[in-house]
């Protein structure tokens, strides 16, 4: 059953989230907090960034979140934290960008574009979801509230 | 064609089977199952006699209205109020001149809310400070935002009338405070008739004599009664009622305010433009009358046409015959979700003064995942706040799943629909 959106992976992290739970002082100037909802259907969630200094630039440190919602809500928004923390801000926005591009093809995805699956990893199993599109806001609403507190703690630190 | 009570016993309400017939889309398969439409608090589907009401208007009769002397300007403008006379029947209204036809309930509430804040101070109908306007916590957001922003318009003060959302009574409206929520400073009490989230029909006897009392006005959001009881604007006894074509067989596009003629007449305007109007200065203008006022510019002409052919359909089959069927519909399958573990239903949970819409959640499934899975066997629920985010807030739910039947669905589907659960049960809980 659902076997196109439902994939184990998804389930896998809706069972399991990665990285769940609010980590890091909001006093910190390097932490930046943000609350999104999906006001159509009332999932939310709370996420907080930590950018710091790396090896190549500025660096996403961690990424920590509670949230309430449907499977693919949480569990896009564990998979995000997996392909974001410990990379670079520039790569991590690619991976977002990839994924946003991911749930907009509408279960047409182009295969020469990106190596996908090197990119998006786990992120892979939610192209059936792009075929919701009722959905597809439940699978952007984590990655939504990270490139949101990312951004502003990208400016707070120039 | 019989329908099965509860018990058991066979009763003939109407034939449910020639009914369905007429529905096109009651013959789809999704996911090659059957479709089982279970979301019509939603929206509803449209038989035949509505399609072809409108397409024969559209291909034979149709051109602007109260505009142009030419024949089928004649003919469209007849048939434009011959649909207003007809609604108007439909909801026992004496005169039609109290039908305005609008894009929506939405429209309805927030043409009466900024008719208000546009009364001159210190009339009758005028909002200020120290004034009131009550509401209840079971609005659709229709029924609530336009108020809240005609408060912040006019410094009038937003109260409500709470909810109970736990015990035997739950969901339906706590009326302890009645007396002091509605008092001498309300000057409108706006509720809905029947909950589209809980389902609770609410006393509307009790909520308008109080009103009465104190001199309030009366919106009544009659969304979801309109189409699924007997409705008597002379019984309910409301000032305005808002109510829309889409939920009741008829197209989407078109709603209908009715209110009081004498009172529509002294509202000022929502919207100016054209056919609102009597003198036109480049200074200033007046304006029509009733019904006309409140139709600034064209109207929705073969949407008026259809909604009138799908109050005739109803009517045909009886809407006090429709009511007691989904009663039954609803015993169904209130005792069924009663026999599922982890089940509970958001809102009263018998069928004593309540509609078709049952909200319920299941533990540990999020609504959405149990309508995606529920779609899977072809089963169409609604799921989400219901535009009713504080009642979901005062369950404490981030949303619900909800059923809710009309006069074409069937006791199979209410059981397609609880061996659904169990599909879905199985599945979330193996994961």
């Amino acid at each position: 059953m659902s076997e196109s959106m439902y994939q184990e992976i998804i389930l896998d992290h809706y069972r399991n989230p990665h990285h769940k739970g609010l980590r890091g002082d909001v006093s910190d100037p390097g932490v930046v907090e943000v609350h999104h909802v999906n006001p159509t259907c009332g999932d939310e969630v709370t996420l907080r960034v930590r950018l710091g200094e790396g090896p190549e630039g500025m660096t996403v440190q961690d990424v920590s979140y509670e949230g309430a919602g449907c499977s693919i809500s949480q569990a896009s928004t564990s998979v995000m934290t997996d392909l974001v923390i410990g990379r670079p801000v520039e790569q991590a926005m690619e991976r977002h960008d990839a994924f946003l591009e991911l749930m907009q093809s509408r279960g047409q995805l182009e295969p020469g574009r990106h190596d996908w699956e090197d990119v998006l990893e786990d992120g892979i199993a939610f192209a059936g979801v792009s075929r919701y599109p009722a959905r597809v806001k439940c699978a952007l609403l984590g990655w939504m509230a990270w490139k949101d507190a990312t951004a502003q703690a990208a400016a707070r630190a120039q | 064609m019989t329908s099965l009570l509860p018990g058991g016993t066979s009763t003939a309400l109407y034939d449910v089977e020639a009914v369905r017939r007429d529905f096109p889309v009651l013959t789809r398969e999704i996911g090659g199952r059957p479709l089982v439409y279970l979301d019509n608090a939603s929206s509803s589907h449209k038989p035949v006699q509505v399609l072809d009401a409108e397409r024969e208007f559209v291909a034979r009769h149709y051109s602007n209205v109260h505009r142009g002397v030419h024949t089928l300007s004649q003919e469209a403008t007849d048939a434009y109020e011959q649909a207003r006379a007809t609604v108007a029947r439909f909801i026992g209204a004496p005169d039609p001149r109290g039908v305005v036809f609008t894009k929506n309930v939405t429209e309805a509430v927030n043409l009466v809310a900024y008719s208000l804040g546009n009364a001159p101070a210190g009339s009758r109908l005028a909002l200020g400070p120290g004034d009131e306007i009550c509401v209840t916590e079971m609005e659709h957001h229709s029924n609530l935002v336009p108020w809240q922003l005609l408060a912040q318009r006019t410094g009038a003060t937003l109260r409500w009338l709470p909810i109970t959302a736990s015990g035997p009574d739950s969901g339906r409206l706590d009326l302890t405070d009645l007396e002091r929520l509605v008092n001498e400073r309300t000057k409108v009490l706006a509720f809905v008739h029947q909950s589209n989230i809980l389902g609770t029909v609410n006393p509307v006897d009790v909520l308008v004599r109080r009103a009465r009392e104190v001199g309030a006005l009366v919106f009544l959001d009659a969304a979801q009664s309109v189409p699924n009881l007997p409705f008597d604007v002379r019984d309910v006894g409301a000032d305005w009622v808002g109510f829309t074509g889409h939920k009741m067989l008829g197209p989407s596009g078109v709603g209908v305010l009715w209110g009081r003629p004498e009172l529509l007449d002294e509202m000022p305007p929502f919207m100016g433009g054209g056919s609102m109007i009597e003198v036109v200065r480049m200074e200033a203008s007046t304006y029509a009358p009733a019904p006309e006022r409140f139709e600034a510019g064209t109207p929705v002409i073969s949407q008026a046409v259809a909604l009138a052919a799908a109050c005739d359909y109803l009517s045909g089959v009886g809407v006090d015959r429709v009511a007691r069927y989904e009663l039954t519909l609803t015993a169904r399958l209130l005792d069924g979700l009663r026999a599922v573990d982890g089940v509970r239903v958001i809102g009263p949970d018998t069928t004593e003064m309540r509609g078709s819409a049952v909200s319920f959640e299941i533990d540990g499934v999020h609504p959405h995942d149990v309508g995606q899975t529920l779609d899977e066997l072809g089963i169409a629920v609604r799921v989400g706040h219901h535009c009713a985010a504080p009642v979901c807030r005062r369950y404490g739910v981030p949303a619900t799943a909800r059923a809710s039947s009309y006069l074409y669905n069937t006791v199979e589907e209410i059981d397609a629909l609880l061996e659904g659960l169990e599909r879905v049960k199985a599945f979330w809980s193996s994961t």
